[in-house]
């Protein structure tokens, strides 16, 4: 049997948040942890968590798992229980941060409207070609470790200074996107860009804990990307 | 909603930049004057100490480290009060005291950065 203390809040219930302990037969298997929540979920069809793809590629399923946030279904037990808090109970916890709207479903519009901030999309004014916009292979090379972004906000809810500043520093998320068409050779806007991120929060609140990098599932690094922007904010503005 | 117009330059860059460079300056008249320090230990006497820092050369770099204190202490204070003293961490009340502790650190560092100016060109 497998221990399980779960986060719960139910505001329409609730009071306030608790922890609720439970035991689950995983019949010896190492399962992943959105298969004990599937499992849980059929004994008590009350608990809330988002999920979609169960294979870490929709980003739904960002949780904090015994002090670790990460997505459940691609975390075995195991490797849930080797983070440290809980010895051998499996502790689930809604990401940090940001307002728990039930269970383990956090309510991400603060983390969405830093997305939105950084324009994630490309700005490019002149002419389209008649058929595309060509880049040479080294050019995108460059969008390597950025594009696979999932948004999923693993980083961004183990971030500090987002978790004090979450309405207006960018987070490593954000950040990891604005580099992102920063550093694509095919985008117009580099001046435009530069200038909204040059505020003492937006990028400078980053303190290089590299929380983020310690948690991204999909092995992407924020912090060196903050470090371009840096880079090109000094090179600009020097 | 915290405004910007209070950190040092108004401009990330400005205030990172303004950081890293007194952070140096501090670390180097640490290491001047700690190795001086090193260097005649024991018998070091008033009239030494005096003298060392009669110097035009010890006078300018003391001077530049108070005001590196002055400016990296600002920088970091207004950032630790921006992190924590604000309406998300404690309501309505932390405009109040974050502006209290913004004050209260301004004067504490004006302070510094004149009465540092008077003992060393006086
Ligand atoms: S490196 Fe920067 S963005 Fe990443 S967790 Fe630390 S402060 Fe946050
Ligand atoms: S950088 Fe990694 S942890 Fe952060 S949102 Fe993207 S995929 Fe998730
Ligand atoms: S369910 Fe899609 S990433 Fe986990």
């Amino acid at each position: 049997m497998l221990k399980v203390s779960l986060y719960r809040y139910n505001p329409e219930v609730d009071q306030e948040p608790y922890m609720q302990d439970v035991e689950i037969d995983t019949a010896g298997k190492d399962l992943m942890v959105l298969d004990v929540l599937e499992l849980l979920k059929a004994k008590d069809p009350s608990l809330a968590y988002r999920r979609s793809c169960r294979e870490g590629v929709c980003g739904s399923d960002g949780m904090n798992m015994n002090g670790k946030n990460g997505l459940a279904c691609i975390t075995p037990i195991s490797e849930a229980l080797k983070n440290g808090k809980g010895g051998n109970t499996l502790v689930l916890r809604p990401l940090p941060g940001l307002p728990v709207i039930r269970d383990l479903v956090i309510d991400m519009s603060l983390f969405y409207q830093q997305y939105e901030k950084v324009k994630p999309y490309l700005v490019n004014n002149t002419p389209a070609p008649a058929i595309e916009r060509l880049q040479s292979p080294e050019e995108r090379a460059k969008l390597d470790g950025l594009y696979e972004c999932i948004l999923c906000a693993c980083c961004s809810t183990a971030c500090p200074s987002f978790w004090w500043n979450p309405d207006r520093f960018i987070g490593p998320s954000g950040l990891l996107q604005a580099y992102r068409f920063l550093a694509d050779s095919r985008d117009t806007a580099t001046e435009q860009r530069l200038s909204e991120l040059d505020d003492p929060f937006s990028v400078f609140r980053c303190h290089g804990i590299q929380n983020c990098v310690n948690v991204c599932p999909k092995g992407l690094n924020p912090t060196k990307a903050i470090g371009h922007i840096r880079n090109m904010l000094l090179s600009r503005g020097t | 909603m915290v405004k910007a117009v209070t950190s040092f330059g108004g401009s990330g860059l400005s205030d990172w930049l303004v950081q890293r460079v007194s952070g140096v300056v501090l670390l180097a008249y640490f290491l001047v004057v700690g190795s001086f320090l090193v260097c005649n230990g024991a018998e070091l006497t008033y009239e030494q100490w005096s003298a060392y820092f009669d110097s035009t050369f010890m006078r300018v770099f003391s001077t530049a480290a108070v005001l590196s204190v002055v400016a990296h202490s600002w920088i970091g204070l207004w950032s630790v009060s921006t992190d924590y003293l604000t309406e998300r961490m404690m309501g309505g009340k932390g405009t109040v005291l974050r502006l209290a502790f913004q004050a209260a650190s301004a004067v504490v560092l004006f302070t510094y950065l004149v009465w540092g100016i008077q003992i060393l060109w006086s």
